[in-house]
């Protein structure tokens, strides 16, 4: 009954808001609704609407799903620092982590059902009510690893919400043990999605061992640049307490991250071009052009400047911690790991195709306007958490105060 | 380019289409055959019942298509029987015959999308094995031109196919005889496997098949070429409705300097057994071990 009477009071909480939290919320839905059109009309033609074709037959929408699963996995990596550095409270920091993962996989899982050729069928891929090919399809794999990741960061933001909410302390001995499952679980849902590429003989540009970690790495960059910048509008639009030093500290860390991502990078580079043998096409494709097609060229080279440039500013200390030049380099991180680890893994990995043959995949219109819609889905969905959550965490709605506050918003309507 | 009072119009279309879909929903009205299509089972899980009335559903949905009465069959497979595939490259003169010979045996979309399964390439002399060198649209006056091999490719079934093993719902499986067949009805279209065949053996119905009725092949087989609905895999299947029925398939008929053989890997006189034993014999990407069943050979 308390839970009820909270659930519905949770609800006519995202209700209400400024002019700002109602502008934005009517931003993105117009977007989501313009997507919803292409979508039907995707539904109804088919993917053939997409520039997808037999020779690239994955493009942009799995490339923002590998994207999107990255974020998912080094959300909850604040997490890590909450321990590390001893943030008090700790339980912002995991509440916002959680749902920024949880949003995350939300859109990835978007992502995958904009890609299925036959959405009416997903129930295909359902344990149990259809046929999972599982352990011998990486998909499989992925799709009960991120569902479960997602039910792990739903359930313990919730709890302590609900919690907070109610005045009491969430019980450690519960959320701890869930929480530190989440951290090995991130880096489980990434690596799978890895080896989703990785295990395919038939692609080398995927085939190499060097994946997964390489993975990880960009995934640590991207998605604490993604916090940051989130931790800093909110602290500006909602009122979230969190101190200069800890946006620092995450930073810090991203730079190591950085530093392992180009590394690995510099190590694959390395091997493909000094052997020089076939396998070195598509990354010839990527970087230089093959052929005379070179579509990717320009998109991967500022990549790597964007990439290089958040490094150094990340890395070096006067600019790490000023605030202006921290934003300019998450910006470049998010930007540039997308290139990277969107159209920049995908793509190439089809070109060549298995026969020699080169077509250029960019994507059109529709994918694009479907994909913003996705984004756009996710970022509403957070802002929904966020409305709930920071309040909560703030203590203005709570048990107690909510008659309150019900009560004077209604006396200042009859006013107006 | 679009000009912008087509995309406007195209939007509007949408939306009320939108509209329409959402109403649908509420006043249920699909029809049962579409509500039963939806609920089908995997065809492996079916009881024998059960394929009939599917079978029955398919005849009746392509005779309200097509107005052409369909023979669907669902041999099995004869346990004793393992297929196997020779083609001569130095026979083959790149005329693509065996291309259009498929097309039309296994009613594949003509346009958007035009689908083919068989794919002939054409490489300068001297560099057979190395794929990346191919060229897949020459338009030459006459064939053969001196100076070019031409290498046909299409599924090769193999006896360890990537394809088969990441697929996340089995919507696709070898046979018993070897043949690497798809359930059009249980494919989800993630096009997984496409990604993991290295002989691009698959293709992938982007949109809706195209086929005019009277070009319509009605002689069919459930796992091979029964008319596909859109968003889903097909692929060669060594014409499974002709050769569980002892016929050769279409592509060895069709190929005027008889480049093609066919026969079955079990049987020590078949002539494919004779092609393995006594020619020079490779097959495409040993190294991946997928054990393709198409052997490549030189008979001169
Ligand atoms: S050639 Fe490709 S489609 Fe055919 S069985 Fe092998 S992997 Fe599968
Ligand atoms: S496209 Fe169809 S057959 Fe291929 S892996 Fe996906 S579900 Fe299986």
């Amino acid at each position: 009954m308390e839970a009820w009477i909270f659930f519905k009071k949770t609800i006519r909480m995202v209700f209400v808001g400024t002019k700002v939290y109602y502008l934005w919320c009517a931003f993105l839905l117009a977007i989501i609704g313009i997507a919803i059109s292409f979508y039907m009309k995707q539904l109804d033609a088919g993917l053939i609407i997409t520039n997808m074709k037999d020779q690239v037959s994955w493009g942009l929408y799995l490339g923002n799903f590998t994207y999107l699963v990255g974020v998912a996995a080094a959300a909850v990596l604040l997490v890590i620092p909450a321990y590390i550095y001893h943030f008090d409270p700790i339980k912002e920091i995991v509440v916002l982590g959680e749902l920024l993962a949880a949003s995350a996989i939300i859109m990835a899982l978007m992502f995958v059902l904009a890609d299925l050729g036959r959405p009416d069928r997903f129930w295909h891929i359902v344990p149990f009510i259809g046929i999972l090919a599982f352990p011998d399809s990486l998909l499989a794999w992925d799709v009960i690893v991120l569902n479960g990741y997602l039910v792990l960061n739903t359930i313990v933001p919730i709890y302590i919400l609900v919690k907070t909410y109610f005045g009491k302390e969430p019980v450690r001995k519960y959320v701890i043990p869930l929480v530190l499952l989440s951290i090995p679980w991130a880096v489980g849902i990434h690596t799978v999605t890895a080896f989703l590429y990785n295990g395919l003989a038939a692609r080398p540009f995927w085939n190499a061992s060097i994946l997964a970690p390489r993975f990880l790495a960009s995934a640590f960059c991207s998605g604490p640049a993604m916090a940051l910048i989130i931790f800093q509008i909110l602290r500006k639009t909602a009122g979230l307490k969190i101190k200069n030093e800890a946006l620092f500290k995450v930073a810090e860390l991203m730079a190591y991250a950085m530093f392992v991502n180009l590394f690995l990078l510099g190590a694959e580079l390395f091997k493909e071009y000094y052997s020089g043998t076939i396998h070195l096409a598509p990354m010839q494709y990527l970087f230089q052009g093959l052929h005379g097609h070179d579509s990717l060229v320009p998109w991967i080279r500022s990549a790597m400047v964007m990439n290089i440039t958040a490094f150094l500013i990340f890395l070096i200390p006067a600019t790490r911690t000023n605030l202006l030049t921290l934003n300019i380099g998450s910006l470049l991180i998010i930007v540039g790991v997308w290139i990277e680890k969107g159209l920049g893994l995908i793509v190439p990995g089809f070109i060549p195709d298995p026969l020699g043959e080169i077509y250029e995949y960019l994507p059109n219109v529709n994918e694009i306007a479907i994909s913003l819609g996705i984004w756009a889905f996710g970022l509403f969905i957070f802002t929904l958490f966020m409305r709930i959550a920071i309040p909560i965490q703030r203590g203005d709605f709570s048990h107690s105060k909510y008659a309150r506050e019900a009560g004077r918003t209604q006396y200042e309507r009859s006013n107006q | 380019m679009e000009d912008r009072s087509q995309t406007r119009r195209d939007f509007m279309k949408m939306m009320s289409m939108g509209a329409m879909a959402a109403l649908s929903l509420g006043s249920l009205s699909c029809t049962r055959a579409q509500v039963e299509a939806f609920l089908q089972k995997h065809f492996r899980e079916m009881t024998e019942a059960e394929k009939k009335e599917a079978i029955r559903r398919l005849e009746e949905t392509y005779f309200r298509k097509y107005g052409k009465k369909f023979h669907i069959s669902t041999q099995p497979a004869d346990t004793a029987v393992l297929w196997g595939y020779g083609l001569d490259l130095s026979r083959c003169i790149g005329c693509r015959r065996c291309v259009y010979a498929c097309v039309k045996e296994n009613n594949q979309s003509r346009s958007n999308p035009q689908l083919q399964w068989i794919r002939v390439v054409r490489l300068k002399d001297g560099s057979l094995i190395n794929l990346e060198n191919t060229e897949h649209y020459y338009n030459p006056e006459k064939v053969p031109e001196p100076g070019f091999q031409y290498m046909p490719v299409q599924c090769q079934h193999c006896e360890n196919p990537p394809c088969v093993r990441v697929c996340p719902v089995h919507a696709t499986w070898k046979e018993p005889d070897g043949i690497v067949v798809v359930d059009y009805n249980w494919c989800i279209g993630c096009r997984y496997c496409m990604a993991a065949c290295p002989y691009k053996g698959r293709v992938f119905n982007w949109g809706q098949p195209n086929i005019p009725p009277e070009e319509l092949n009605t002689e069919v087989h459930y796992l091979g070429n029964r008319p596909r609905m859109k968003n889903v895999v097909e692929k060669c299947t060594f014409c499974i409705q002709r050769v569980r029925n002892g016929r050769y398939p279409a592509c060895v008929e069709a190929c005027p300097t008889g480049a093609r053989k066919f026969g079955n890997l079990l049987d020590p006189d078949s002539e494919i057994r004779y092609i393995i034993e006594n020619k020079r014999v490779f097959r495409l990407k040993e190294d991946l071990n997928t054990e393709p069943k198409f052997y490549y050979f030189f008979s001169a």
